[in-house]
C-alpha cells in the first residue's frame, strides 16, 4: 500500500502542493484529476520517490518510501511514463525486460529468470506476437502496453501512470484502460493521472481532484465525479450524466461532457 | 560477430604484410610465433624488425583506438540519450588534446602527458554537462551538439595558443603531426600507457553494459527502475573519457571513428548496449586498422589516418543528421 499523509510536495525553491491525503491499495484504481500546471506530475514524482516531500510522509508497505533501497523499492511501486519518441530503437522484449534490472545486482547479465519473467508479463497484456517489433514502429498503445508490461516486469504490484492515454486515438485510448481494468481485476493498484474526466467515469475506484496543489474533492469515484465537482475543477461547465445503453440486458454508464459556458 | 571477426583477422593479416617492405604472411606468422614462443626465426634481423618493432606496435596501436573511440562514442551516445555524439563531437577529443599538447609542451613524462590528457578530457565532459543542463534547449540533440562544437572550439583555442608558444623547431612540429593523427609515434615502451588505461575503461563499460542500456531512458524511468542513475552516469563517464583520452595520447585526435562505428553496429544488433559494445569494439578496430594501412601503402607518402575518417566521416554524419531530423518531424 501506497499511503500519504500532510504532504507537501513540489522543489526546494517551490512548493507546489501541501496538505495532501492519499492511499493506494492492491486491486484498485484511483484517477487523480487536474487542470494543467495543477502538480499532478509533481506529485505522482513525489510518490515514487524521485522527489523528497517537503513536507508530511510517504509510506510504501508500512515503510517511509525514503527508507527503501532503489531497488527494494522498484520491486515495490513502478512507474508507467507517457510513450515517449526515443532515439534509441529498443524492440519491445528489450524494453520490458529492462522492468527486470532491479531483479539483478549491478554488473550481473540477464537470468533466465528474467528472460521468463519479461516473456509473461509480455504475455500478460497480449503483446507477446509484438515481441520483436522495434518499439517506434508499434502503434502508441502498443507502445503504452509494452511499459506497462515493463512495470509488471519488475514484480511490483502497484503502478503509478502518468498520463497512459495522452497522445493516443481513440481506439489506443480504449485499449490501454480495458488493460488497466484488467489488471485491477488480477490484485494490481493503479494510480493514474488524466485529463479525461470520461476515462475516470470509465474505470476508477476512486478519484482525487486536484487543483492549484490541493485536494478538493477525493473519495468514490461515483461520489467525486460529478457535474459540480468536475466543474469546480476546470473552472468550467461540466455535465456527467448516466446514460442507458439498449441491449440486453441494458447497460448504463456515465459520462462527462463539457458545456458552453452560462452568458 | 562472427564475420566482423573473420574481417578483423584478415585485416590483420594484410596490415602486417602490406607495406614498403612486404612480407610474406608465412614468414609474418613464423616471426610472431618464435617472438612468443621463443627461438629464431631464421629469417634475418631486418625483417624481423620490420614485423616486431616497428608494425607490430603500429597495428596493436590501431587495434587498441579504433576499439577504445567506438566503446567510448557508444557509452557516450548512451550517456547522453542522443546517437549523434562521440568523443570528438562533445569537444572531449579537444579537451584531451588540449590536456595532453600542455604536457608536450612541458616536455613531461608520458605518463604525465596521458595524465593531463585524461584531466582534459574530463574538464571538457564537465563544461559540456554543465553548459548543456544549463541551456535545457527545446531540442536537446541539437543543443548538445552546438555545446560539444563550442566547448571543442574553447579547447581548440587552448591548442592553438599551446602551438603559438611551442618551440618551432622541434616541439612544434611534434604537436602539429601528432594532432593530426598518426600512428607513426607507437612505440613498443610506450604501448603499455595506452593499453592499460583503455583496456581498464573498457572493462568497466562492459561490465556495465546491461545498466548502460537503461540510461538511454528518461532519467525518472531509470530511477524509478531502481538505477542509481547519477552514480552510474559519473562511472561512465570517467570509464569512457579514460578510454578517449589514452586512445588521444597515443594517436592525437582522430574523429568520427567514435560516432559511425556505433551506428554501424546498431543497423547489425539494434539498440541494446549488450549487443552493440562488443560488435562496435570488433568493427572500430577493424575499422582503424583498414584506415591506418591504406593511409600508409596507398600512397607515395604516408597520409593521416585522421584526414582518411573525416573524408568518410562526414557525409555519413550530415546523412544520419537529415535522417535523424526527418523522423523528428
Amino acid at each position: 500500500m501506497l499511503a500519504a499523509a500532510a504532504l507537501d510536495f513540489g522543489f526546494p525553491r517551490r512548493t507546489v502542493g501541501r496538505g495532501l491525503d492519499l492511499e493506494l491499495r492492491a486491486g484498485e484504481v484511483a484517477c487523480l484529476l487536474g487542470p494543467h500546471g495543477s502538480g499532478k506530475t509533481t506529485l505522482l514524482r513525489t510518490l515514487l520517490g524521485l522527489l523528497p516531500p517537503l513536507g508530511g510522509t510517504v509510506h510504501l508497505d508500512g515503510r517511509p518510501l525514503g527508507e527503501w533501497g532503489a531497488r527494494e523499492r522498484a520491486r515495490r511501486l513502478a512507474y508507467v511514463p507517457q510513450a515517449a519518441e526515443s532515439y534509441f530503437d529498443f524492440t519491445v522484449a528489450e524494453m520490458v525486460a529492462m522492468g527486470r534490472s532491479a531483479h539483478r545486482g549491478a554488473l550481473a547479465s540477464p537470468s533466465a529468470a528474467d528472460a521468463n519473467a519479461a516473456a509473461a508479463s509480455l504475455a500478460r497484456l497480449g503483446i507477446a506476437h509484438l515481441a520483436g517489433q522495434p518499439i517506434q514502429r508499434v502503434s502508441g498503445g502498443e507502445r503504452q502496453l509494452a511499459l506497462i508490461a515493463r512495470a509488471l516486469a519488475t514484480g511490483a504490484r502497484l503502478l503509478v501512470m502518468d498520463e497512459p492515454t495522452a497522445n493516443l486515438d481513440f481506439g489506443n485510448q480504449s485499449l490501454v484502460l480495458e488493460e488497466i481494468a484488467r489488471l485491477r481485476a488480477s490484485g494490481v493498484g493503479v494510480l493514474l493521472s488524466t485529463h479525461h474526466p470520461e476515462h475516470a467515469l470509465r474505470i476508477a475506484d476512486r478519484a482525487l481532484l486536484l487543483r492549484e496543489g490541493r485536494i478538493i474533492a477525493a473519495g468514490a469515484a461515483a461520489e467525486v465525479l460529478t457535474s459540480e465537482g468536475l466543474t469546480a475543477l476546470y473552472g468550467s461547465p461540466v455535465a456527467v450524466a448516466e446514460v442507458l445503453l439498449p441491449g440486453t440486458p441494458p447497460r448504463s454508464i456515465r459520462i462527462a461532457a463539457g458545456l458552453p459556458r452560462p452568458s | 560477430m562472427a564475420l566482423a571477426l573473420a574481417a578483423l583477422l584478415v585485416l590483420v593479416a594484410w596490415s602486417f604484410t602490406a607495406g614498403r617492405f612486404a612480407v610474406a604472411p608465412g614468414d609474418v606468422a613464423r616471426i610472431l610465433w618464435h617472438a612468443l614462443a621463443g627461438g629464431d626465426s631464421g629469417l634475418g634481423a631486418n625483417v624481423e624488425a620490420i614485423v616486431l618493432q616497428v608494425r607490430a606496435p603500429r597495428v596493436v596501436a590501431a587495434l587498441c583506438v579504433g576499439a577504445a573511440l567506438a566503446a567510448a562514442g557508444a557509452a557516450y551516445q548512451n550517456l547522453f540519450k542522443n546517437p549523434l555524439v562521440s568523443p570528438d563531437i562533445l569537444g572531449v577529443s579537444a579537451g584531451c588534446a588540449l590536456g595532453a599538447g600542455i604536457a608536450l609542451l612541458m616536455s613531461l613524462p608520458i605518463a604525465a602527458i596521458h595524465a593531463f590528457a585524461f584531466a582534459g578530457g574530463l574538464a571538457a565532459v564537465a563544461l559540456v554537462v554543465a553548459v548543456g543542463t544549463w541551456i535545457r534547449g527545446r531540442d536537446p540533440i541539437l543543443t548538445l551538439i552546438l555545446t560539444g562544437v563550442v566547448v571543442g572550439s574553447l579547447f581548440g583555442a587552448g591548442i592553438a595558443l599551446v602551438k603559438y608558444v611551442a618551440d618551432p623547431y622541434n616541439q612544434l612540429p611534434a604537436i602539429t603531426f601528432w594532432l593530426l593523427g598518426s600512428f607513426t609515434g607507437a612505440l613498443p615502451r610506450d604501448l603499455p600507457f595506452t593499453l592499460v588505461p583503455i583496456a581498464l575503461g573498457v572493462a568497466a563499460i562492459w561490465l556495465l553494459r546491461w545498466r548502460i542500456d537503461l540510461l538511454a531512458l528518461s532519467e525518472d524511468e531509470g530511477r524509478s527502475l531502481g538505477l542509481p542513475v547519477a552514480g552510474l552516469r559519473l562511472a561512465v563517464i570517467v570509464a569512457a573519457t579514460l578510454v578517449t583520452a589514452s586512445a588521444v595520447a597515443l594517436a592525437g585526435t582522430i574523429g568520427w571513428v567514435g560516432l559511425l562505428v556505433p551506428h554501424a553496429a546498431r543497423l547489425v544488433t539494434g539498440a541494446a548496449f549488450a549487443r552493440v559494445l562488443p560488435l562496435s569494439l570488433l568493427l572500430g578496430a577493424a575499422f582503424m586498422l583498414a584506415v591506418d594501412t591504406v593511409c600508409r601503402t596507398a600512397f607515395p607518402t604516408e597520409l593521416p589516418p585522421g584526414v582518411v575518417t573525416a573524408f568518410i566521416g562526414t557525409p555519413v554524419f550530415i546523412a544520419l543528421l537529415a535522417l535523424t531530423f526527418r523522423r523528428q518531424s
